[in-house]
């Protein structure tokens, strides 16, 4: 039975972070993810009557911002093919002969392993983060991940110190629950 | 004060100062405090063990959020967008 509804007035506030961290991983340039959520959100707005609400509103904007990957690698991807003329592993003489040892692929690739396990680790933090009241999640998102100083925060929210710390207190004790149940 | 009552805080001071080295910013002297209060109780130990962890997982995870004026931005962007449907 179709029961979720679009509300896109609270995109931004919902969403805007959970699609950047899944995009952010995929194309590894801060701006470059910002646009593209900025995109998904617009194709969204532009294809709101095909929402048949079976989906959450996170999972259907996904979707959208999925495409809108594919899209820019293939865009970039045809600018590259034009520019291509010839192929050149390496230009320096020096180390001629050494090219097919070191395109040789790792055996094992730990890093990619590492990635993947570490960007399933930011959507679990960024699903415990939408769990909680709205100014805790923000406090905390300004405090610990974007490193604002505490002075900074209360200037610009209007709060004082122990008013901060103990929206950091209870945020990070519920985190910790969340993760506790989801992640360990 | 006594020295007694200097080193000897209250759990909720414990996990005050605990939260505040995860930043941090506790001095020496509330490390010096939270560490006698470790030294001894069950309840402290475990909210610093989990708010450890927490941190790690934060840095181990690499999540990055978007600046607020970038959000507010993309705000208005969006308001213009749905003025036009």
């Amino acid at each position: 039975m179709p029961n979720h509804q679009l509300d896109p007035n609270k995109w931004i506030t919902l969403y805007a972070d959970y699609l950047f961290n899944y995009t952010i991983v995929r194309v590894k340039d801060r701006e470059t993810a910002q646009d593209l959520v900025q995109e998904t959100f617009f194709a969204g707005l532009k294809s709101m009557a095909n929402f048949k609400g079976e989906a959450s509103e996170r999972t259907w904007l996904i979707s959208i911002l999925k495409r809108k990957i594919i899209d820019h690698y293939r865009k970039i991807n045809s600018k590259k093919g034009q520019a291509e003329v010839r192929i050149n592993y390496n230009s320096d003489a020096e180390s001629e002969g050494d090219w097919l040892e070191e395109r040789v692929a790792d055996g094992y690739d730990k890093n990619a392993e590492d990635q993947i396990q570490n960007e399933e680790l930011g959507l679990a933090i960024e699903d415990c983060l939408d769990k909680l009241p709205e100014k805790q999640a923000k406090i905390f998102k300004m405090k610990t991940i974007l490193g604002y100083e505490t002075e900074t925060i209360c200037n610009e929210l209007n709060i004082t110190a122990s008013n901060l710390w103990v929206i950091i207190h209870r945020a990070r004790t519920a985190l910790s629950g969340c993760l506790e149940q989801n992640w360990y | 004060m006594s020295t007694k009552y200097k080193f000897f805080i209250s759990c909720e001071e414990a996990k005050h100062i605990c939260d505040k080295s995860q930043y941090g910013e506790a001095s020496f002297w509330e490390k010096v405090k939270l560490n006698v209060r470790l030294s001894w109780c069950r309840i402290t130990r475990g909210y610093s063990s989990n708010n450890n962890k927490l941190t790690k997982l934060v840095q181990k995870s690499k999540i990055d959020v978007i600046e607020e004026d970038k959000k507010a931005e993309m705000q208005r962007k969006l308001q213009e967008e749905m003025s036009k449907y």
